[in-house]
């Protein structure tokens, strides 16, 4: 892989959106964006455990691969991962409660949350050195915040449309979706060569 | 549980995650996959048997270990029990069919973050004998396989105009490519989940708002 940094951070926060393009972190995307307020600090919350995740994917991969043990790349990524959901989870517990009452369980939900794996796994298969690892974390922590925020502004707006019964809820969220995806669609070719 | 009453009550527990729970169209967990492999009916099967696998296989483990696991790091021993079977799924499937592994991608080891999975061991498997939990386990793996097929199936054939291949339509059928890109995922799902809301209405006509219970699912 060749990308410029320029590439790979517009083309994970736009064209490659992990929501909207990927389908990584969909359990929060569709559970938390009821309100803005709400969405935009988990998207915070969650960039910076990307962020992580992946500096020590990388330092992982470090002793991983030397040794011949990529069969436990898995336990280990998900290890550090949830090590590191927890230190978040005590910053945020002390920082701001109120802000921790609100996140609930999609607080500890980071750990299982794809987007952290999932950057994790992705710039291991696709052979990214440290710059462009840490850019592609950068990227993707951006995009799903970008998302979470958009989505939960979109439907803060239709709370009190008429809305068939049937289209309530989910149905609703997920056609919502749709269309912003859609629109996504239409960076396609911004970030260069795919 | 009764010994005695052992029988129905698991059959009840196995069909409890095909239809009436449906992981994906009821309680909507597990979305990753569901929107990002389903863009074919065979990829849509072989992922939900993959999930079931690891479902089952880590569910029954940890119900067999449920008095042995201290409370404060259960999450953690699961998450590592779950990544165990895992890795074995990611190794069988490259070793079984290497064009299905290109296909599923990375996207077989995000069995790890399923929601589905972990949310079944700390609801379910944790406090339930083995033999239930496993029944339990492999209905809901199997609901979230019809699940994936559904979405697949008609994004296969509207995107694609064949299923499981097949051509569908002939020479001049003019593809809706759209339904195979991300977009087309969310819709597919959407409208499968206004129609169980809309089953779900009609069954329960006399009480009040099917709003109400889709909101309610939404948030388990």
């Amino acid at each position: 892989m060749h990308d410029t940094l320029s590439q790979i951070l517009i083309t994970t926060i736009l064209s490659g959106n992990f929501v909207l393009a990927m389908f990584l972190g969909m359990c929060p995307f569709l559970g938390v964006t009821h309100s803005v307020k709400v969405a935009f600090p988990l998207g915070l919350a969650t960039t910076f455990v990307i962020f992580m995740a992946s500096l020590f994917a990388y330092l992982l991969n470090l002793i991983l691969i030397p040794m011949h043990m990529e069969y436990l790349e898995l336990i280990s990524y998900i290890t550090v991962i949830a090590a590191a959901v927890q230190l978040v989870e005590m910053f945020v517990k002390k920082q701001s409660p109120e802000l921790f009452r609100a996140l609930g369980i999609y607080l500890p939900l980071i750990t299982t949350n794809c987007a952290v794996l999932g950057v994790a796994l992705f710039q291991t298969a696709r052979d990214y050195n440290f710059v462009q690892s840490l850019t592609f974390a950068m990227g993707g922590g951006i995009g799903f915040t970008l998302a979470l925020t958009l989505l939960a502004s979109v439907r803060e707006r239709v709370r009190f449309s008429k809305v068939p019964s049937a289209m309530m809820g989910t149905a609703l969220t997920l056609m919502l979706a749709g269309i912003l995806s859609l629109a996504f669609m239409g960076f396609a070719g911004l970030g260069g060569g795919e | 549980m009764v010994p005695g009453m052992n029988p129905p009550t698991s059959w009840s527990e196995f069909l409890e995650g095909l239809w009436q729970r449906n992981p994906v169209f009821i309680m909507v967990l597990g979305m990753c996959p569901t929107m990002a492999i389903t863009t074919s009916a065979i990829n849509s099967i072989s992922m939900g048997l993959a999930t079931t696998f690891v479902l089952a296989a880590s569910c029954w483990l940890i119900s067999l270990l449920r008095h042995v696991i201290p409370k404060e790091v259960r999450i953690a021993t699961y998450i590592v029990i779950i990544a165990t079977f895992v890795t074995v799924v990611d190794y069988a499937i490259q070793a079984i069919s290497l064009s299905l592994y290109e296909a599923l991608g990375a996207y077989i080891k995000l069995i790890v973050a399923n929601c589905l999975v972990l949310g079944r061991a700390e609801a379910h498997a944790a406090r339930t004998p083995p033999m239930g939990a496993t029944l339990n386990a492999t209905g809901m793996g199997l609901g979230f396989t019809l699940g994936l097929f559904m979405i697949g199936a008609v994004r296969e054939i509207l995107g694609a105009g064949s299923l499981f291949g097949v051509a569908l339509f002939g020479a001049h059928y003019q593809p809706w490519v759209v339904m195979i890109l991300p977009p087309g995922g969310f819709f597919v799902m959407g409208l499968w989940v206004m129609l169980f809301a809309i089953i779900e209405a009609r069954k329960s006509r006399s009480t009040p708002p099917a709003g109400a219970a889709a909101q309610g699912a939404h948030h388990a």
